[in-house]
C-alpha cells in the first residue's frame, strides 16, 4: 500500500518518541491496543499545573499509519488545555495524513490514546 | 452455525481437525471439476461456487482465532470488523513490555538463546488465553460471550506478537 507523503515523513521522523515517568504526578499515560492489527500505542503527557499540556512523548508498536498518527497528535496537543486535547478526532488525523478506510483504525487508536492520557490524569489528580 | 453443520461436525469450539480434514477432502471430491466436465455450464459454475464456499469454511474453522470470531459472530457478537480500541491498562503493559524484549532480542549477545526464552514465554501467555477461551466459549449466557470476546481480542495480540517474533527470527537468519 502506498503511504501518502505526510505519513512518510512521520515514519521517517517521528516526532517526540520517547517516555516519561509514568509515576510522575504530572505526567498522564493513555495505553490503548487495536485488537483488529496488534497495534499497541503508548502516549504520554507532561501537563503543567494550569494546565496546560506541556510535553508529548509516544512509542507505539504498529503500522506507518499507527506511528505516524501518534506522532502528529504528540505535536498537535503541545500547548492545548485537556479539554482542548480531548477534541481532537480521529478524523481531523484521517484528514491530516490522507489516510485510506482500511487505515481509519490507526487514527481512532490516537485518538482513543489521548482519551486514555486524560482519564489516567484526572484518575490521578 | 452452518460451517460446522457443512462438515457434518458437531458446534464445538474443541475441532477434532483429523474430522474436519476427512469431512473437507470428501466434500472437495464431490464437486471436483473433473465430475462436471460434462454437465452444463450453470452447473459447473454452481460446482465451483461450492468449492470455494468449502474452502472458506475450512479456513475459518481450522484456525483457532476465526473459530472463535465465527462462533461469536453466529451469536450475536461480531468482532471480525471491529474498530474500537482496547483499554486494559494492565495487558497492554505486558504487551508493551513484551514488544521492547522483542525489540532488544536482535541485539543479544545469544540471539538464539533470546528468541527461544521469548517464545517460550509467549507460548505460556498463549496457553493461558487459550485455556480461558476453551471454558468460556462453551458458555452460552451473554456475560460470558462477551467475556469470550475480550479474551479473542487478547489473542490477536498474541498472535501478532508471535508473527513479529518470526520477523525477528527471519531478519537474523538472513544476515
Amino acid at each position: 500500500m502506498a503511504y501518502s507523503d505526510k505519513v512518510l515523513d512521520h515514519v521517517e521522523n517521528p516526532r517526540n518518541v520517547g517516555a516519561f515517568d509514568k509515576n510522575d504526578p504530572t505526567v498522564a499515560t493513555g495505553m490503548v491496543g487495536a485488537p483488529a492489527c496488534g497495534d499497541v500505542m503508548k502516549l504520554q503527557l507532561k501537563i503543567s499545573d494550569e494546565g496546560i499540556i506541556e510535553d508529548a512523548k509516544f512509542k507505539t508498536y504498529g503500522c506507518g499509519s499507527a506511528i505516524a498518527s501518534s506522532s502528529l497528535v504528540t505535536e498537535w496537543v503541545k500547548g492545548k488545555t485537556l479539554d482542548q486535547a480531548a477534541e481532537i478526532k480521529n478524523t481531523d488525523i484521517t484528514a491530516e495524513l490522507e489516510l485510506p478506510p482500511v487505515k481509519i483504525h490507526c487514527s481512532i487508536l490516537a485518538e482513543d490514546a489521548i482519551k486514555a492520557a486524560i482519564e489516567d490524569y484526572k484518575n490521578k489528580h | 452455525m452452518k460451517y460446522f453443520a457443512l462438515f457434518s461436525l458437531p458446534v464445538d469450539f474443541n475441532i477434532d481437525l483429523e474430522l474436519l480434514n476427512q469431512a473437507y477432502l470428501q466434500l472437495q471430491k464431490a464437486v471436483h471439476p473433473d465430475k462436471y466436465a460434462h454437465k452444463s455450464s450453470a452447473e459447473q459454475l454452481l460446482a465451483v461456487q461450492k468449492s470455494a464456499q468449502i474452502n472458506d469454511a475450512l479456513h475459518i474453522l481450522k484456525h483457532p482465532l476465526k473459530r472463535a470470531e465465527y462462533m461469536l459472530s453466529e451469536r450475536g457478537i461480531d468482532i471480525r470488523a471491529e474498530q474500537q480500541t482496547l483499554q486494559d491498562p494492565m495487558f497492554l503493559m505486558q504487551q508493551m513490555e513484551l514488544r521492547e524484549e522483542l525489540e532488544d532480542i536482535k541485539e543479544a549477545n545469544d540471539p538464539d538463546a533470546a528468541i527461544s526464552a521469548f517464545d517460550k514465554q509467549i507460548k505460556k501467555i498463549d496457553l493461558d488465553y487459550h485455556t480461558q477461551l476453551k471454558t468460556l466459549i462453551a458458555q452460552t449466557d451473554i456475560e460470558q460471550l462477551h467475556r469470550t470476546a475480550d479474551v479473542v481480542r487478547k489473542l490477536k495480540f498474541i498472535y501478532k506478537l508471535r508473527e513479529e517474533l518470526e520477523r525477528v527470527e527471519d531478519s537474523l537468519f538472513d544476515d
